[in-house]
């Protein structure tokens, strides 16, 4: 029995210098073309399944979809968060808005703020406003 | 209590009798949407609800009601259905104007099937009245390999797909429009509806018709046209040659201004003063309908906003241009007009 404890508690260890012997050169501070593209692959796919969220009106209960009243996530303005939400009466984080509506309009239920679904409608808001600049707290 | 707030024109009439004036009023873009048997988006319902009780109130009645477009949001017989019931309430004779959520499922059948044919013209107290089907698009598209009259639908449905095609009247109305328009008067004011704007904005929400000149060019030659327009879901005008063009506003829900899209190029006319940002806490912020008053042969617009200070857009003669009648002038203008 002890033996076999031993065994399992040694077992990562293996696995660790075996990982140590295949992929000697991977350093911290090194970023390959490759990764940059497998990268941004990861986030444009993110920013797909956040289209689709956006699109599909399937996120509420009625049907209706994020996309009828922003288009291309228009008057959404992800550049100005956190701001003083004043409907709220405090200051919120965008996922907090977002959850407004799907609660409201959309006649849905909130998104944990870590939910994929949540990150991935984030994703897709904040690129159909790349490059404007931040400007956290305007109205 | 609503014929209190409603504007008075004090200019001098266009026409031989004081008694022909008359005033008409557009509803558009109610968007009723369908969300099980029997049952349809609440918010939509409503807003098109209030914008028949309050038309009934006018008093003066109005001569007639134009709905300006998109009364389903996917064009199914549930929702026209739905949408019809809701708009035979009203007083008023109705005029039909055809938008692209009440075409693509079945290409206007139902839709023409409970109001009537999608373009045509008539005449009332001296104006010559035309209404032109304008979400039309190339064959091609149309009978695409789509695999479904839903999928077509949801598409075009979709503002900023990327699939969608561009809105345009086509050969054949073009012709009957020629045809319709060469008896008429010069002198004679021609007030010619559509859903999309017969002038182009932004394509990519069909903010847009892609004949839009030549339309254009078949009414140059009349002292006096107004092109009155849904689709946009919130307030623009603007003046090209001889025509003033007017939007009218949703009962469903705004739309943000193109130029809010910052990864395309647009263009909103310069003369339009946007409407305030609108505010999600309102629901019905953003949204309203139109009365037309034609006392001056040209179309002076009085936008009834449910949620927020009313609107008055009439052309100046001095400037020749529709203006809105208090906010034109840049030091007018308010924080909530600026868009971004």
């Amino acid at each position: 029995m002890k033996k076999h404890y031993r065994w399992i508690l040694m077992t990562p260890l293996v696995a660790f210098a075996a990982l140590l012997g295949r992929h000697q050169a991977a350093r911290a501070d090194e970023v390959s073309q490759e990764d940059l593209q497998r990268w941004q692959a990861q986030f444009m796919s993110t920013v797909e399944v956040g289209r689709v969220l956006w699109t599909d009106g399937k996120l509420g209960t009625n049907g209706v979809t994020c996309a009828q009243c922003h288009p291309n996530a228009t008057d959404t303005h992800p550049e100005t968060y956190p701001k003083f939400q004043k409907q709220l009466g405090r200051v919120v984080l965008l996922w907090e808005m977002i959850n407004w509506c799907l609660r409201n309009p959309l006649e849905g239920k909130a998104l944990a703020p870590d939910d994929r679904g949540m990150i991935a409608l984030q994703a897709y808001m904040t690129y159909e406003r790349r490059g404007v600049p931040l400007d956290p707290g305007k109205h | 209590m609503l014929a209190t707030v409603l504007p008075v024109t004090l200019v001098e009439l266009a026409f031989a009798k004081g008694e022909e004036n008359f005033s008409f009023a557009v509803i558009s873009d109610a968007h009723i949407q369908n969300v099980r048997s029997g049952e349809f988006v609440r918010s939509w319902d409503r807003g098109l609800i209030r914008a028949v009780a309050e038309t009934n109130l006018l008093n003066p009645a109005p001569d007639f009601v134009v709905f300006g477009g998109d009364l389903a949001h996917l064009g199914t017989k549930a929702e026209l259905d739905h949408g019809a019931q809701i708009l035979a309430a009203l007083h008023p004779k109705m005029r039909f104007v055809m938008g692209e959520c009440d075409y693509y499922l079945d290409l206007g059948e139902y839709w023409s099937s409970l109001f009537g044919p999608a373009w045509y013209s008539f005449d009332h107290k001296g104006v010559h009245f035309v209404v032109l089907n304008s979400i039309l698009t190339d064959e091609q598209w149309t009978h695409g390999p789509w695999g479904s009259d839903e999928l077509r639908m949801h598409e075009m449905a979709l503002l900023d797909s990327a699939h969608a095609s561009p809105f345009m009247v086509g050969e054949e109305q073009r012709a009957w429009l020629a045809a319709d328009l060469k008896g008429i008067p010069r002198s004679v004011p021609v007030v010619v509806f559509s859903h999309s704007p017969l002038q182009k904005i932004y394509r990519g929400w069909n903010f847009w018709t892609e004949d839009a000149e030549q339309i254009q060019e078949l009414l140059k030659p009349f002292d006096k046209v107004d092109v009155i327009y849904g689709h946009v879901h919130q307030i623009q005008y603007n003046q090209i040659g001889n025509i003033s063009f007017h939007s009218v506003v949703a009962t469903a829900w705004p739309l943000p201004y193109p130029q809010s899209y910052t990864q395309a190029q647009t263009y909103l006319p310069k003369l339009t003063v946007p409407m305030n940002r609108a505010d999600p806490f309102f629901e019905r912020d953003g949204t309203g309908w139109q009365l037309v008053n034609l006392a001056t042969g040209r179309a002076d617009i009085y936008y009834n906003l449910y949620n927020n200070a009313p609107r008055n857009v009439a052309f100046n003669p001095a400037t020749g241009r529709p203006e809105d009648t208090t906010y034109q002038a840049p030091e007018t203008r308010i924080a909530p007009q600026q868009h971004y």
